[in-house]
C-alpha cells in the first residue's frame, strides 16, 4: 500500500469520526438532588440506546441555588441550560413570562391525557403544557398505629382537625417523651408556610381576595393560627419553631411523634430501614374541617425547556424519555415498583403491581384532593395550593413564616402575629402595584 | 526584654490558647464527625457523640454520585491559576506603589480596597452577560480571570505592606550596580519579600478555593469546582447533614492539609514586618 493511499484512508477515517462527533448534540440538564433524579442518572444507558445522537450533561444543585442560577440564565436569555427541573411554583410565573417552551407537540406515545388532572392543571398556562411532571407529591397524615391502638382510638381514612386534636391529646406522654403531633415550625415559604397555607385552605382562609387584598385580618386565618398554636403548644415537641421536614422526620423515626403531617414522599422514609417504628405506621388523608377542602398541598418536580435553549428538539426527546410511561416501566424493571417516581400518571395507579405498594392509594387520593386552580373555599386570583404563584411570594412567604414561627416560639400572640402579617403583606402588595 | 513567667501563668496561657483554638476549630471538627454519622444520628437532639451510629456510607454515596476528581481538578487549576496570575499583576503594581509612590497612590489603594466592599450580587447580571458574550462562561479561563480580579486588591495590598518594609536603599544600590527594572524586581525584591509573597500566595489560594458565589454562578458542567460539588448535596426535602458534611469534608480536606503543612510559612508571612 502506498503512503499516499494510507494517508487518504486515514483522512477518510478521521472525517467519518469527526462527522459522527459533529452529529452528536449535547444538552445540559439542570436538576435538584433527590433520589428519583439520581436514579434517572443511573438509567441513562437506556436513553443513549434510543437516542445515540444526544449526550446529556448534568448540573445538580441545591434547590435555592438552582432557582437562582436558572432564573439568571432564563431572564438574560443565556441559553446555558436546555432542560430545567422546576417546581409547580415557577411554572405558572415563567410560563406567563414566555420563558418556557410549550410541550404540546410531544409525540403521541407521551400520552398527555394520562397525566393526573391536578398535576397537569398546575403545569398548564393558557391551555399549554409548559412542563412535564417527573414526580408529584402531596401531604398526608402519618401516624403510629400502636399508640392509637393503646389509646383505644381509630384513625379515619379522611380525618377532621378535631380527630387530629383528639388523637394528639391521647398519644401525648411527656414522661416517655412521646408528643402527639409534629408539624413544621421552621420559618420559610417552603417550610412552615407550605404547611400553614395548605392547612388554612381547609379552614376556608386565603392569602388574597379577588382584588389582591391580603386576608390575614379575616376570622378564617385567626381560626387556623389559633388551632395550630394550641395544638403545637399542648401536644407538640419542645422547640417546634425550629423543626422543619428533616427534624420532624428524625423525631418520628425515633418514635417521638404520634402523628406527623407532611409530604407523601416521607412515607418511604418512616417505613424504611432508618426508622425504629417502620412496622407501626398508618396513613390517612390530610385533615379537613368539613368545608370541602383538605389541608394537603400539591407539588411536582417537572422538566421544562427554557425558550433560550438552542437545542429544543433534543431537549424534547429527553423529556419525552424521562417522563413517559416507558420510563416508569424501566424503573420498575430495574429497581422495583416501590421506586417508581410517583404522582404523575393515572396508568401507574391502574397498574396492579403498583397498587401493592403501601401508601400508593393514599398518595393518589391526596393528590386528587388538591386543586391548584381553586385551592380554598372562596375564590382566589392566584394559582397554587401551598403557595401563591406570583414572583413576590418567596419574600412574602418567608416574612409571614418568620412572624408565625415567632408566635409558635411564644414571642407573640396569634392576634399580634396576624396583625403584623397583614401589615407586612399589605405594604409589599402596595409597593408591587397589586393594590393602591 | 523577656518577661519571667511563672509555671501557673504558663499553664493558664496554654489552656486559654487551646480553648480559643478548639473554639475556632470546633465547627470543622463537628462537620468531620457528622460526616461519619448516620443521617438520624446527625440531626439527633440532644446531639450524639459517644452514642452515635458511625458509618462510612456517606462517603461511599457521595463518591458514587459525583465526579469528585473532575471537581477537584477544576478547583486546583482555578485557585492556583488565579493566584499566580494575580501575583504576576500585583508584584509590579505593589512595587510601584511602595517605591515610586505618586500623589494619588494612597487614594488608588483605598479605591482598590473599596471594590471589595461592593456586594457581588450587585454586579452579577453585567458579569454574567459579559461572560456569555465573550465565551468565558463555564470555562476555567473565565473563572481564573474572575477570581484574579476579585482577589487582586487583597494581593496588591498585602504585597504593598510587605514591600514597604524593605529599605528602598537596597533597591537603589542594585540599580547603581546596573540592575534593570526586571532584574531589580526578580532578583533583589522578590527573594527579600519571599515570606510575604509565599503567605500572599497561600492565602489567595485558600480564598479562591473557598469562593462559592462566582464559581457556582458562572459555571454549569465543565469548569465547576468543589463549591458546586458541595451545593449539589442538599436535597429538596431538606439538608441531609451527614452526606452534606461528607461532601464538605472532601471539599475542604485538600486545602486543610495544605494549610497544615504550610502553617509556619503562613504565620511567618503574616507577621512579616510586625516587629522591627
Amino acid at each position: 500500500m502506498t503512503v499516499s493511499l494510507r494517508a487518504l484512508m486515514g483522512a477518510t477515517a478521521l472525517l467519518a469520526l469527526s462527522g459522527a462527533a459533529m452529529a452528536e448534540t449535547t444538552i445540559t440538564v439542570a436538576t435538584v438532588n433527590n433520589g428519583d433524579m439520581i436514579r434517572m442518572q443511573g438509567l441513562m444507558d437506556d436513553f443513549y440506546a434510543k437516542n445515540p445522537d444526544i449526550k446529556v450533561e448534568w448540573v445538580t444543585l441545591e434547590e435555592n441555588v438552582l432557582r437562582q442560577n436558572v432564573t439568571t440564565d432564563i431572564a438574560t436569555g443565556g441559553g446555558q441550560y436546555d432542560v430545567l427541573t422546576i417546581g409547580t411554583y415557577e411554572v405558572p410565573i415563567w410560563g406567563k413570562q414566555g420563558w418556557l417552551v410549550s410541550l404540546n407537540d410531544l409525540p403521541a406515545e407521551y400520552d398527555v391525557d394520562d397525566l393526573l388532572p391536578a398535576i397537569r392543571g398546575g403545569l398548564t398556562v393558557d391551555g399549554n403544557l409548559m412542563a412535564s411532571p417527573f414526580y408529584g407529591e402531596s401531604s398526608m397524615v402519618m401516624y403510629r398505629t400502636d399508640l392509637m391502638e393503646a389509646a383505644g382510638l381509630t384513625m379515619p381514612d379522611a380525618p377532621t382537625w378535631a380527630d387530629i386534636e383528639t388523637a394528639a391529646k391521647a398519644m401525648t406522654n411527656t414522661e416517655t417523651g412521646v408528643y402527639g403531633v409534629c408539624l413544621r415550625g421552621k420559618a420559610g415559604w417552603g417550610e412552615n408556610m407550605a404547611f400553614l397555607t395548605a392547612m388554612s385552605n381547609s379552614f376556608g382562609a386565603r392569602w388574597f381576595d379577588e382584588a389582591w387584598m391580603p386576608q390575614f385580618d379575616q376570622p378564617e386565618w385567626k381560626a387556623t393560627l389559633d388551632f395550630y398554636l394550641n395544638l403545637m403548644n399542648n401536644y407538640g415537641p419542645p422547640g417546634a419553631s425550629n423543626n422543619g421536614f428533616n427534624e420532624n422526620l428524625t423525631l418520628f423515626q425515633q418514635g417521638k411523634c404520634g402523628m406527623w403531617i407532611d409530604a407523601t414522599v416521607a412515607a418511604s422514609f418512616v417505613t424504611g430501614k432508618d426508622s425504629t417504628v417502620a412496622d407501626k405506621v398508618g396513613f390517612a388523608l390530610a385533615p379537613d374541617n368539613g368545608l370541602g377542602k383538605r389541608g394537603n398541598w400539591l407539588w411536582a418536580w417537572s422538566l421544562a425547556i427554557p425558550a433560550s435553549s438552542q437545542k429544543q428538539d433534543a431537549a424534547k426527546a429527553f423529556i419525552n424519555w424521562a417522563t413517559n410511561k416507558d420510563y416508569l416501566a424501566l424503573v420498575a424493571s430495574k429497581e422495583g415498583w416501590a421506586n417508581v417516581p410517583p404522582g404523575t400518571r393515572s396508568s401507574l395507579y391502574a397498574n396492579e403491581e403498583y397498587a401493592k405498594v403501601p401508601f400508593a392509594k393514599m398518595t393518589l387520593d391526596s393528590i386528587n384532593s388538591a386543586d391548584p386552580n381553586a385551592p380554598t373555599v372562596k375564590p382566589v386570583p392566584y394559582v397554587g395550593v401551598q403557595f401563591v404563584a406570583i414572583p413576590e411570594f418567596q419574600g412574602l412567604g418567608t416574612t409571614v413564616g418568620e412572624i408565625f414561627s415567632a408566635a409558635l416560639a411564644g414571642q407573640k400572640t396569634a392576634d399580634e402575629a396576624l396583625a403584623e402579617a397583614q401589615t407586612a403583606v399589605t405594604d409589599e402588595m402596595k409597593a408591587s402595584g397589586y393594590i393602591q | 526584654m523577656a518577661r519571667a513567667s511563672s509555671p501557673r501563668r504558663m499553664i493558664l496561657t496554654t489552656l486559654a490558647a487551646w480553648g480559643v483554638a478548639l473554639l475556632i476549630f470546633f465547627p470543622v471538627l463537628w462537620m468531620i464527625l457528622t460526616s461519619f454519622k448516620t443521617e438520624a444520628s446527625a440531626v439527633a437532639n440532644p446531639p450524639e457523640l459517644l452514642s452515635a451510629s458511625w458509618t462510612l456510607e456517606n462517603y461511599a454515596e457521595v463518591w458514587a454520585r459525583s465526579d469528585y476528581p473532575r471537581f477537584f481538578w477544576n478547583s486546583v487549576v482555578i485557585s492556583i491559576g488565579s493566584t499566580l496570575l494575580g501575583l504576576a499583576v500585583a508584584i509590579p503594581a505593589a512595587w510601584a506603589m511602595a517605591f515610586v509612590p505618586g500623589k494619588r497612590t494612597k487614594d488608588l489603594l483605598m479605591w482598590m480596597l473599596s471594590t471589595k466592599m461592593m456586594p457581588a450580587v450587585a454586579v452579577m447580571i453585567p458579569i454574567y452577560l459579559l461572560f456569555q458574550r465573550l465565551g468565558l462562561f463555564d470555562t476555567k479561563t473565565g473563572l481564573i480571570l474572575a477570581l484574579m480580579l476579585m482577589n487582586l486588591p487583597i494581593i496588591t495590598w498585602m504585597l504593598y505592606t510587605y514591600f514597604k518594609e524593605i529599605p528602598g536603599e537596597i533597591l537603589e544600590a542594585a540599580r547603581m550596580d546596573g540592575a534593570g527594572l526586571r532584574s531589580e524586581i526578580l532578583y533583589v525584591l522578590t527573594p527579600m519579600a519571599l515570606p510575604g509573597i509565599a503567605s500572599t500566595l497561600l492565602l489567595n489560594v485558600i480564598l479562591a478555593w473557598n469562593e462559592a458565589f462566582w464559581t457556582i454562578t458562572l459555571t454549569t458542567t465543565k469548569a465547576a469546582p468543589l463549591s458546586a460539588f458541595i451545593a449539589s448535596f442538599s436535597a429538596p426535602q431538606g439538608l441531609f447533614y451527614a452526606k452534606l458534611s461528607a461532601a464538605s469534608t472532601m471539599a475542604i480536606a485538600p486545602i486543610l492539609i495544605l494549610g497544615w503543612f504550610s502553617q509556619k510559612q503562613l504565620v511567618r508571612g503574616l507577621t512579616f514586618g510586625a516587629v522591627k
